[in-house]
């Protein structure tokens, strides 16, 4: 691809970035079908023999199926024969897949198994002997299943899931996915904004004290609170965390910020809403970790899920979110985790905002392709560290984008 | 009283609460139930995998007030109004202190820039405490799946 990138380098992201066609186009290739791990759901959302979900890696629909012995596949949704989509539904359980144009039929792995008429009728019609219709076969996915999250690759050059993480984020994501999962329900949140602008946004450990005033306001997270990010090696992968303080500090009172309480000393009516059980047994009150190029897990308080980041054009991006508890949650937990699935989502308290903000952004440089943004929170560096006064996680996505675009 | 009368009196009750919504008379809104009142927001998805997840939710004055003054004084998202219409409402009393209500709704988002698009349909699946007439619980089923951008205003 012929685009430059600006001398800065790590400090500046040009915002052609998240407007053109050709590059959206480039990213599904190298990117979606290159050397990545795409997350294609939970384990527990396959628990039976034969259970099934449909979802996307980039703009590919696939089938995810768990098979008769329990292995899971993942395979492109389309049939070799026209193309049509295989499997219509959501999800569902299934003998075998069968498409409803011709009624070629799939088992679990994705292999065609039967076509219908093949040999003809009464020795009229049908396929030639020497036909291959195979050869036009849907492609299938790489599987790996990890503490209960399951990621599909296209590519045979992808390392094994767990160096693809690698140790420094690892651990993060085993500390959350400790026991079995029940699903508590999943909704979509529609982004009017470039994929890679959400990515950027989860990535900011500068904004969310910023841009998410509730947490400020009653001193949920504040930059002064005790925390921190760690950054994969390689930058494309993340994670921070915030432990549960009170912060009496007034840093943000002294700086005269948005975000401060003011005058106004807010508090909440009801709040038992953030009420927090330390289940993992670390005192970490928020946790939020991505890997590259789609998938984000967070632990606020009590409220856990994962979030699957799908795109859909250049400026349209759907937000797949799906929260979960664990299988043996008593009565008070489930309450507690439904209570705090206000934090979240679309109508969350504290993450409402994600969607404007990005929104604003892909609006906001409408004309400017030939500009770029500032990221010099922290310097110009890409590491780990306590500080989340910085952007060290972003430059860490811009860092790896690069690598798997060539740009 | 009819069976006449009250529903001329769920449709009233109904048609206030949209009218509060879409004239930004927020403060009203938990008015509108009583002091233990549940107020839900879920997806007809989740309602029938039977999955408990909200994607808003709030029982009680004080938690109902807390989500207004969260959207007057802590979230910040662009200006927008809601266009409540209501329709096929269904009444079904049970006793002399409780009739349940089904309504079907739309609400059209307009943006300051005048951009207005169909923003959610469904339906009001409601208890509504007599002879008060305030929701003792009102859970707003929409049929997709979807939002666009953010939820803010309650629906």
């Amino acid at each position: 691809m012929q685009r430059s990138w600006p001398v800065e380098g790590a400090t500046r992201v040009p915002y052609w970035v998240y407007q053109d066609e050709d590059i959206y186009r480039e990213e599904q290739r190298r990117i979606f079908h290159g050397p990545t791990w795409n997350y294609l759901g939970l384990e527990a959302e396959l628990p039976d023999p034969g259970s099934y979900v449909t979802t996307f890696v980039g703009e590919m629909p696939v089938v995810v199926a768990r098979d008769k012995q329990g292995v899971l596949h993942a395979f492109e949704n389309r049939c070799a024969h026209r193309g049509a989509l295989i499997v219509m539904h959501a999800r569902g359980r299934a003998e075998r897949f069968s498409c409803i144009y011709h009624n070629w039929t799939y088992d679990h792995a994705g292999n065609l198994t039967n076509v219908a008429f093949r040999k003809g009728i009464a020795g009229k019609g049908g396929m030639p002997a020497d036909a291959h219709p195979e050869s036009q076969a849907p492609k299938k996915l790489k599987v790996e299943a990890i503490h209960g999250l399951v990621f599909g690759t296209l590519s045979d050059d992808t390392p094994p899931l767990a160096d693809y993480i690698g140790p420094q984020i690892l651990p993060r994501l085993k500390r959350v996915m400790v026991k079995p999962l029940k699903v508590l329900g999943t909704y979509t949140q529609v982004l009017p904004n470039n994929w890679k602008l959400y990515m950027d946004n989860v990535k900011d450990t500068y904004h969310a004290s910023l841009l998410h005033l509730f947490f400020t306001r009653f001193r949920i997270n504040r930059l002064t609170q005790k925390g921190g990010v760690f950054v994969s090696a390689d930058g494309a992968h993340h994670c921070t965390y915030t432990e549960m303080v009170e912060d009496r500090g007034d840093a943000y009172e002294a700086g005269g910020m948005r975000s401060a309480g003011g005058a106004h000393d807010f508090r909440l009516e009801a709040p038992e809403l953030l009420e927090q059980v330390d289940e993992l047994g670390d005192n970490v009150s928020i946790q939020i970790l991505s890997l590259f190029p789609g998938f984000v897990l967070h632990q606020i308080r009590n409220s856990l899920a994962a979030r699957q980041v799908v795109p859909k054009g250049i400026d349209r991006t759907e937000l797949n979110w799906t929260l979960f508890g664990f299988a043996d949650d008593d009565e008070a937990m489930l309450r507690r985790r439904l209570l705090q699935a206000n934090l979240v989502g679309p109508a969350g308290y504290i993450s409402m905002e994600d969607g404007a903000a990005t929104g604003f952004v892909q609006r906001g440089v409408a004309a400017s392709r030939d500009r770029a943004s500032v990221i010099e929170m922290g310097g110009a560096t890409i590491a780990s560290g306590d500080s989340r006064v910085t952007e060290t996680a972003v430059r860490g996505l811009w860092k790896a984008w690069r690598g798997y675009m060539q740009i | 009283m009819t069976n006449l009368e009250l529903r001329a009196q769920v449709e009233e009750l109904h048609a206030r609460y949209a009218h509060a919504l879409d004239s930004d008379a927020l403060e009203r809104w938990p008015e509108f139930f009583t002091a233990q009142g549940r107020y839900r927001v879920t997806t007809a998805e989740n309602e029938a995998r039977g999955l408990p997840l909200p994607v808003l939710y709030a029982e009680g004055h004080a938690m109902l007030r807390d989500r207004i003054a969260s959207l007057r004084h802590a979230n910040i998202y662009e200006p927008q109004r809601y266009r409540h219409i209501l329709s096929a409402v269904l009444i079904d009393p049970e006793g002399a202190n409780l009739v349940k209500s089904v309504a079907n709704f739309l609400v059209i988002r307009i943006m300051e820039n005048g951009e207005a698009q169909l923003f959610a349909s469904g339906r009001y699946v409601d208890r509504i405490a007599l002879p008060e007439l305030r929701y003792e619980e009102r859970v707003v089923i929409c049929d997709s799946r979807r939002f666009d951008t953010l939820l803010a205003i309650p629906l």
